[in-house]
């Protein structure tokens, strides 16, 4: 087992490692001129001369040759230092250190959310026999995931803070100020974890042993939720994972939407002041939340079946 | 036990089978109807709208919809609706940038990959595995830093984040249908690779990965709205339907029609696609 965890852990470094590459060569390689663009946004003066545009490439190291640039800013990463904002001067580390709680607080209550009521969704469209029923539960799933979640974020805000007042609508700390946006991260998710499990729901219903457990006298409820559900359960735990990622993109947008002062709405900012650090530290610590969430997921299989504990342990035992 | 006993269509001709189908499902129809208005929209937007979507009439500022402004007005009197409709070339040209981008170049690299396997097939899996460890959204957001904003550098940020998945169907489409007995049979003849690539190997293939881009549309079209939602599609006064949403956000406790509509749109819009895919994807099961 203690193998089997050893290479996970390899694996969840060359994602870090390599989510920081890709970032490094779209930033630094791709055909557009960060530095021109960066100082074309701001506000003083007019255009940059080349002049200015030097000095900036200088202070941030950009005039290095790209490999000395990649490897010391690889040698930074690994001391924990992502470089200092273009915008702020201040270290992307601190900054980040700044907003995650308030990106983890909000991705925490929405992925709870979203398995919560993916599997409530997923029970109720496979209970009861009535195949009109069956096909408007399975419905809702792909209705939900077709709304833009901008929209469906400022839609509550219109609803719930300015015309019945229930929900503070911006800027809210506190519990009270969760709820809206999380309902708004969480949506999406609902909507994935419904249709996966729903569908995987299905399928294990018609299995020879639900018949079996059916003919012993166990009602229908009984049976879904019992026998059913931690059968067919692995499909959704898989995209959990792929769900994590989703709420991490999602934040992007709720933040922006409620004003909430996280990682999401940093990275908003920092690209659009195009502060390249920023963007490039956000998301190697997004990919690092990602690659954990993964490898959660990944030790969470031979838990849920006892086939794949054996085999783990027969790769470990070799 | 839901399995149908007794097909028709079997023994319909694919004509009438298509017309039983739409008949048989009026959601179908309306999922056709509203794309086939969007792509009016996008094409020939005078036809639809004989108001202008930049200039604003001062005296019909805040507008609610009615007959004369069908989506309301906004804070420089323009019409909404025209705006909307306007915008939709904007929105589907990125949307439509971003799906032929991805597949076309996933598409290409995974036959390459899959075909020739050995070290290709690997460095190509290496990099795959590495774009796929940034989150979609974050992966555009990067992209767009380092080229700029703009409908083109959406669709290409939106394509870049959804690449990775279509290369790596591709390729597992590739594998499986490398060995077929089709294939085997040209190789046999001494067809030489390219046309056993493209004439033996890609019609076989490319199936699922159509499928994939049918049921993608609508999450690239949502994909390209929160972009330009967070400010990163054409400078305003360009009526991009995520601009739009992100522009009615100051008024919105005045005028709700202009976060409101835009974003039911799109919703619309998003949600027809869907539907389509899904048809077109369990008629092809049928057969």
């Amino acid at each position: 087992m203690s193998s089997y965890v050893g290479r996970r852990l390899a694996q969840a470094a060359f994602v870090v490692w390599a989510a920081f590459t890709v970032t490094f060569i779209a930033l630094r390689l791709l055909p557009g001129d960060p530095v021109a663009l960066m100082l074309s946004k701001r506000s003083t003066g007019g255009a940059p001369t080349p002049q200015e545009i030097s000095t900036v490439r200088a202070e941030l190291g950009f005039d290095r040759p790209v490999v000395v640039q990649y490897f010391s800013a690889l040698g930074d990463l690994l001391q924990g230092d992502l470089g200092r904002s273009i915008q702020s001067g201040q270290a992307v580390s601190g900054t980040i250190a700044k907003s995650l709680p308030m990106t983890l607080e909000l991705g925490a209550i929405a992925l709870v959310l979203a398995l919560a009521g993916g599997v409530t969704l997923a029970l109720a469209a496979n209970l009861g026999t009535s195949a009109v029923r069956r096909q408007i539960m399975r419905s809702v799933p792909s209705i939900i995931i077709s709304l833009p979640s901008f929209w469906v974020g400022l839609l509550l805000i219109q609803v719930f803070s300015l015309h019945w007042r229930i929900f503070p609508s911006l800027n809210a700390t506190g519990l009270r100020g969760l709820v809206l946006p999380a309902i708004t991260l969480a949506l999406p998710g609902i909507a994935l974890i419904a249709q996966v499990l729903g569908k995987s729901l299905y399928s294990t219903m018609q299995e020879p042993y639900v018949d079996t457990i059916r003919a012993s006298g166990a009602g229908p409820s009984r049976i879904l939720i019992v026998h059913g559900l931690r059968n067919a359960a692995i499909p959704a735990v898989t995209v959990t994972g792929l769900l994590v990622g989703n709420l991490i993109g999602g934040a992007v947008v709720v933040e922006t939407v409620f004003s909430r002062p996280g990682m999401g709405r940093d990275i908003g900012f920092a690209v659009t002041n195009q502060d390249l650090p920023v963007v490039q530290g956000i998301v190697v610590v997004a990919s690092l939340a990602f690659v954990a969430v993964n490898l959660a997921v990944d030790l969470l299989y031979p838990v849920l079946d006892p086939r794949m504990r054996s085999t783990s342990r027969l790769v470990a035992a070799r | 036990m839901t399995a149908t006993v007794f097909d028709v269509g079997r023994f319909a001709s694919p004509a009438s089978n298509a017309v039983r189908r739409f008949g048989s499902q009026p959601g179908l129809l309306i999922a056709c109807a509203v794309l086939l208005l969007v792509i009016g929209w996008a094409v020939l937007p005078e036809l639809f709208t004989d108001q202008s979507p930049v200039e604003g009439v001062a005296a019909a500022r805040f507008a609610s919809p009615d007959w004369q402004h069908l989506f309301g007005t906004d804070e420089l009197g323009r019409d909404l609706y025209s705006r909307v409709v306007y915008g939709a070339s904007l929105s589907l040209r990125a949307a439509a940038i971003a799906i032929v981008l991805a597949f076309v170049t996933g598409t290409a690299v995974g036959l390459v990959a899959g075909f020739f396997g050995g070290a290709v097939d690997a460095v190509t899996m290496r990099v795959v595995e590495m774009l796929l460890s940034i989150p979609p959204m974050l992966m555009s957001l990067v992209l767009i830093s380092a080229l700029g904003f703009g409908t083109l550098n959406v669709g290409i940020a939106v394509a870049m984040s959804s690449v990775a998945v279509v290369t790596r169907l591709m390729r597992a489409e590739v594998l499986r249908v490398r060995t077929a007995v089709h294939v085997e049979g040209a190789i046999v003849c001494g067809a030489r690779w390219p046309r056993i690539l493209l004439r033996y190997i890609l019609p076989a293939a490319v199936g699922p990965v159509l499928a994939l881009a049918a049921l993608d549309f609508g999450l690239v079209v949502l994909a390209v709205s929160s972009l330009s939602f967070l400010g990163f599609g054409e400078p305003p006064p360009a009526p991009e339907w995520g601009a739009l949403v992100a522009a009615g956000r100051n008024y919105m406790a005045t005028a709700w029609w202009l976060t409101a509509l835009p974003g039911l749109t799109v919703a619309v819009l998003v949600l027809s696609t869907t539907r389509l895919a899904r048809a077109l994807e369990s008629g092809k099961s049928i057969r």
